[in-house]
């Protein structure tokens, strides 16, 4: 089972990183009024179930992979098709 | 027992200031002692511990998430609980909001950009252990070099620990965007202090500012009233 974990400056966070990726964009020519830069963390998991490899991800993503104080998170959790 | 007092100082992998920390401490009166990342006891008779500046694991997640899990800081959370004295300075600082023993977190410089110079900060009034025998408002000159020193916490938090006195340094000007101008914070029973700033590069007036001294002095003084001897 794979799982994606999309972390993101909370909302109203100041952002400098994003700040300057959307200078430089607009640099460059293109219409960019904000950009927010956050991360993204791919798991593959030896869970089974999707509901538990959820709630797996959700602590992960607590206590270690975002900071609550100025991060939000996302999680998916994508369940592999077995091919015959 | 000797009456200079025994501080740990721990390097983890990616520490750079551990050497200077054990020189600086040695200077103003301590028996440091190098303490490994993976070591999971802290060695006997410490009054101290310290968590130098550095680039713990290459600062890769955030800085200081992944040192938090080092096997010594269970114990240094012990400690730290029981009331032991603990600095962490710039990376140390960093390692101690992630773990959750200091409030706020350390983010990116708001100018995007490594600062390396001398500032000025003032000590504030507070609870800090180590900052006991300075007035506050006394000035302190020291060196910063960072690139994740703009300590934020949330309007709440932050509410809370101006009133309880955890706030233990300000600069004098605005350097990194840090909130509020703070330069380094405490936890609420003083025990336990962060800066950005680095007191171990600044104990001697060959190579500028010797504002850390008196840092240092408070954390050696610290050590001793938590063994239990007098100077």
């Amino acid at each position: 089972m794979r799982a994606t974990v999309t972390i993101r400056p909370k909302s109203g966070i100041l952002d400098p990183q994003g700040e300057a990726v959307q200078t430089s964009l607009s640099s460059l020519g293109y219409p960019v009024t904000k950009a927010r830069v956050g991360r993204i963390v791919d798991l593959e998991l030896g869970a089974d179930d999707a509901a538990e490899a959820r709630s797996q991800v959700e602590r992960m993503a607590e206590e270690l992979l975002a900071n609550p104080l100025i991060e939000s998170f996302e999680i998916e959790i994508e369940i592999e098709v077995e091919h015959t | 027992m000797s009456l200079r007092p025994r501080i740990a100082v721990v390097t983890f992998p990616g520490s750079l200031d551990d050497g200077d920390m054990r020189l600086a401490l040695e200077l103003i009166g301590a028996e440091p002692v190098p303490l490994w990342h993976a070591d999971e006891r802290l060695p006997d008779e410490i009054g101290a511990v310290v968590l130098p500046g550095g680039f713990s694991h290459g600062d890769y997640l955030r800085c200081g998430a992944l040192a938090k899990l080092a096997p010594v800081m269970r114990s240094v959370h012990a400690f730290a609980t029981a009331g032991g004295p603990v600095l962490g300075v710039c990376n140390g600082f960093q390692i101690l909001c992630e773990a959750g023993l200091l409030p706020g977190v350390l983010r990116a410089n708001r100018q995007l950009e490594y600062v390396c110079c001398d500032v000025t900060i003032s000590v504030e009034e507070t609870v800090a252990t180590m900052l006991s025998d300075l007035e506050p408002g006394t000035a302190l000159g020291l060196p910063i070099k960072h690139g994740e020193g703009n300590w934020y916490t949330d309007d709440e938090t932050f509410a809370e620990i101006a009133d309880r006195g955890q706030i233990a340094f300000r600069y004098l000007a605005d350097v990194n965007g840090s909130r509020d101008l703070v330069a380094g914070v405490c936890n609420e029973a003083g025990n336990v202090l962060g800066l950005m700033p680095h007191p171990e590069h600044a104990v001697d007036r060959l190579l500028g500012p010797v504002g850390g001294a008196q840092v240092l002095e408070g954390l050696v003084t610290a050590a001793r009233d938590h063994l239990g001897v007098a100077a």
